[in-house]
């Protein structure tokens, strides 16, 4: 099943919502509205035509200070129907969260953190978000692009 | 600055920068917390575990990450793709080949030229991969066997190994981060006479991961310690985001190599062995590590199968360049993509966002299959013994470089 037929599909389920298709991704990919993201997830994951099981990967993305958004993509895999979809929604670089999706995927637990851990995107209803890979008092998120490092951390030297 | 001490100690510096989960005011009557790690052999590497336990018995466990934490992302942010490619080595240091391939069919795919790749090039990749697939696995079945007090197991594991790693050193020149695998081709072609001595150590190998089998694998003891102990039921293990010899163990026939059938392995006859429950309950420990050992034999099929192709079909030419299609720039159209492959640990995923205008990725993100799947370790230990946490992680095959990366 390609993209544009689950766009419909989409669209038929959640009228008024707008989604838009990713331009030049592989695998194909949609622009979810974020406010309604579990909504969306909860139906790609129960759907009988198309029922992603997996969810692969949850990357972060900063756009930068001058484009004022940071995105979220989530790369499904549906196991029995061998389909692949990307889902990408777009947040503010003000004030980045989305909803959680640890009630669908246990697996978004981790993986959330880890987004959190390196840009500082809020994710609404996580049962345990605390950085995972920095130590917990560093700070700044690394992975935006206009991260500065502490000049010091314990009294060592951050930057060389 | 040189002869200075910079490190300002403090005794609430553990507390500030890793901070435990649970406090010792809310533990239970009779609960207490147990730490493991970051420094002790059976973690694998440098990973803390912070166990609340009530007697034996494991109440919750709360893994800590990041003390290997070396900003892999960061670094691909601002390094050219081929200039990336070394790093992705030090993600799953104990099967580089593997990360280097899915890397440059990354970067393939997203050029446009994952198709003109000769034959030649795709099948040398795939005998290396299985190699270093082959001594990944050594070294999850060896340190596993050591885990839970089986010393002999890890001697004959790491003699098979130092094989297959001064055999790759002959290839590439080192021993663990080769850097071989090139975006568009290979560093070097293969070093003359070197089909034949693989296909020698190939046919070695085959009555040691039988004698393996018959020491470690079918051992009263070893089953005892294995068998029934951290189940691992398959709706979890597909919630959880859990691939590779794990969701195989577990008894789902989902291996990349056969899903999506990249470079040339849709030409190899092989099996995907499952686990059957054959000692205990599906997806226990003992499952998991019984597919490890099939998957080794399948690797020797392929390698097998490989080298028939390269001494024959695709046999060294004295025109041949591994480098051919090695682009002199690398700059890849305005894209997203999401490329995934079979790492002995699981699905190692690569997400690029190229910009069209630089050589230097906007965004690479990677997706560590043991990062990924350590994430299940509470539900597996929990409610077992402290003895079991031990077999638990054993039998997750973690290496902590791709856990923090």
């Amino acid at each position: 099943m390609k993209a544009e037929e689950i766009k419909i599909l989409l669209e038929e389920s959640f009228p008024n919502k707008p989604f838009e298709l990713v331009e030049n991704a592989t695998p194909q990919g949609i622009v979810a509205p974020t406010e309604s993201l579990v909504e969306v997830m909860t139906f790609l994951h129960a759907n009988e035509q198309l029922y992603f099981d997996m969810l692969s990967c949850i990357t972060g993305l900063d756009n930068g200070v001058e484009a004022g958004t940071m995105e979220v993509i989530y790369n499904l895999y549906s196991i029995p129907n061998d389909l692949h979809l990307m889902i990408k929604v777009l947040l503010d670089r003000e004030k980045p969260e989305v909803d959680s999706l640890v009630e669908l995927w246990k697996t978004a637990d981790w993986q959330e953190r880890e987004v959190y851990d390196m840009y500082g995107i809020h994710f609404n209803n996580h049962p345990d978000l605390r950085r995972i890979l920095m130590p917990a008092d560093w700070e700044g998120f690394p992975l935006r692009k206009d991260y500065e490092e502490q000049t010091y951390y314990r009294g060592m030297k951050v930057k060389y | 600055m040189a002869n200075q001490v910079q490190y300002i100690f403090d005794n609430e510096n553990l507390n500030r920068s890793a901070p435990q989960k649970f406090r010792q005011e809310d533990l239970k009557h009779d609960e207490m917390i147990v730490n493991i790690g970051p420094q002790h052999p059976s973690t694998h590497g440098v990973l803390r575990l912070e166990v609340v336990t009530s007697g034996e018995q494991i109440v919750e466990v709360v893994p800590h990450l990041g003390y290997l934490h070396r900003c892999f992302e960061k670094h691909a942010e601002n390094l050219p793709y081929n200039q990336t490619l070394p790093f992705t080595d030090r993600m799953d240091y104990l099967a580089a080949m593997n990360n280097e391939h899915s890397f440059a069919m990354g970067v393939e795919r997203m050029l446009g030229i994952d198709k003109d790749i000769p034959k030649r090039v795709e099948y040398i990749r795939v005998v290396v991969a299985e190699l270093n697939r082959l001594a990944s696995h050594f070294v999850a079945l060896g340190s596993y066997g050591m885990d839970i007090g089986a010393v002999t197991a890890f001697f004959w594991m790491m003699r098979d190994r130092e094989h297959i790693l001064r055999l790759l050193e002959w290839v590439s020149g080192a021993r663990m981060l080769y850097n071989y695998i090139w975006v568009g081709g290979l560093f070097y072609d293969l070093p003359v006479g070197f089909e034949e001595r693989c296909l020698e150590f190939v046919q070695y190998l085959k009555p040691k991961l039988k004698e393996l089998e018959n020491v470690v694998i079918d051992n009263a003891i070893f089953v005892n310690r294995t068998a029934n102990v951290g189940v691992l039921p398959i709706d979890l293990a597909i919630n959880y985001g859990i691939t590779g010899p794990m969701l195989r163990g577990s008894g789902l026939k989902y291996d990349l190599r056969k899903v999506d059938a990249y470079s040339v392995y849709p030409e190899i006859d092989f099996e995907i062995p499952i686990g059957k429950g054959q000692m205990g309950q599906l997806g226990d420990c003992w499952d998991r590590t019984w597919v490890r050992v099939q998957e080794c034999y399948e690797s020797i099929r392929i390698i097998e199968q490989s080298l028939e192709k390269l001494t024959k079909e695709h046999k060294r030419d004295r025109d041949f360049d591994p480098r051919a299609m090695v682009p002199k720039k690398i700059r890849p159209k305005a894209q997203d993509l999401y490329v995934r492959a079979e790492n002995p640990k699981g699905e190692t995923g690569f997400y690029f966002r190229a910009d069209g205008r630089s050589d230097i990725p906007f965004r690479c993100k990677a997706r560590g299959a043991s990062f990924v799947n350590l994430s299940i370790i509470n539900e597996l230990a929990k409610g077992g013994q402290i003895a079991d946490l031990i077999a638990v992680i054993g039998s997750i095959d973690i290496v902590l470089g791709e856990v923090d990366r």
